[in-house]
């Protein structure tokens, strides 16, 4: 299974996958295409992705987060291709037995992925222009950082 | 004395760098032993516009990250990797 769709994102598909009954707690996060006054008049994003390497990575961090909060259930798809400004790019669901267990994985399911995940954004605007987006203005992970012997 | 071996790697570029380099990957040969640092160094000199990628880009091999000092192997898949923004 593949953490990425090109379709808009289902939360109904992403709660099929965690509900139970012995989850009493179910915490949804939707990153969406935002066009504030900061924006400069976005009109969509264009996502890309190292395909191959997201779906190692969600592999990875969701492992971790099972480690973490093992009676937690967590589903996710990240969009690629362009999205409109006001849908959702990334859905992510978490339920737990208790409601801080998912609000706690869910937070870290998107911190994890803005950390990690190797997706880029260009954003189109209304008055043609393209921008890459980078969020640091630098590499979020450092290069020499231990993480390949 | 026998003549140094040489590796090939696939390295692949996308989003901006793709843009720069003109390609989303090559096939770059390196001598042995190499690092990722290696490689971006031969791909800075041997392909137009990719002289204005980083010095010291974010870097996977076999699609984990890589810090620029760890060893290439023949055969295995090298990425340039920008900026993470996903979300």
């Amino acid at each position: 299974m593949s953490y990425l769709t090109r379709a808009r994102i289902s939360v109904d598909q992403l709660l099929a996958e965690v509900a139970s009954p012995a989850r009493g707690g179910t915490c949804i996060f939707l990153g969406t295409v935002r066009n504030g006054p900061a924006e400069g008049g976005v009109t969509a994003i264009e996502y890309s992705a190292y395909e191959e390497m997201v779906d190692a990575e969600f592999g990875h961090l969701l492992a971790d987060a099972r480690t973490r909060w093992p009676e937690a259930r967590i589903a996710v798809r990240h969009r690629l291709g362009t999205i409109a400004a006001g849908e959702a790019s990334i859905g992510i669901a978490a339920a737990a037995p208790h409601r801080a267990q998912a609000f706690d994985a869910c937070r870290f399911v998107i911190e994890e992925v803005k950390r990690r995940v190797p997706i880029w954004k260009k954003e189109l605007r209304i008055d043609g222009t393209e921008v890459w987006v980078d969020p640091a203005g630098r590499p979020t992970v450092r290069p020499d950082s231990p993480t390949h012997a | 004395m026998a003549s140094p071996s040489t590796a090939t790697v696939r390295v692949r570029f996308f989003a901006r760098y793709a843009e720069l380099v003109g390609r989303s990957e090559a096939a770059v040969s390196v001598t042995l032993p190499a690092t990722v640092g290696d490689v971006v160094r031969r791909v800075r000199d041997d392909f137009p516009g990719a002289g204005d990628l980083p010095d010291r880009p974010l870097a996977a091999v076999n699609l984990k990250q890589a810090r620029l000092d760890a060893s290439v192997h023949d055969g295995d898949e090298v990425a340039l990797l920008p900026p993470i923004a996903g979300g």
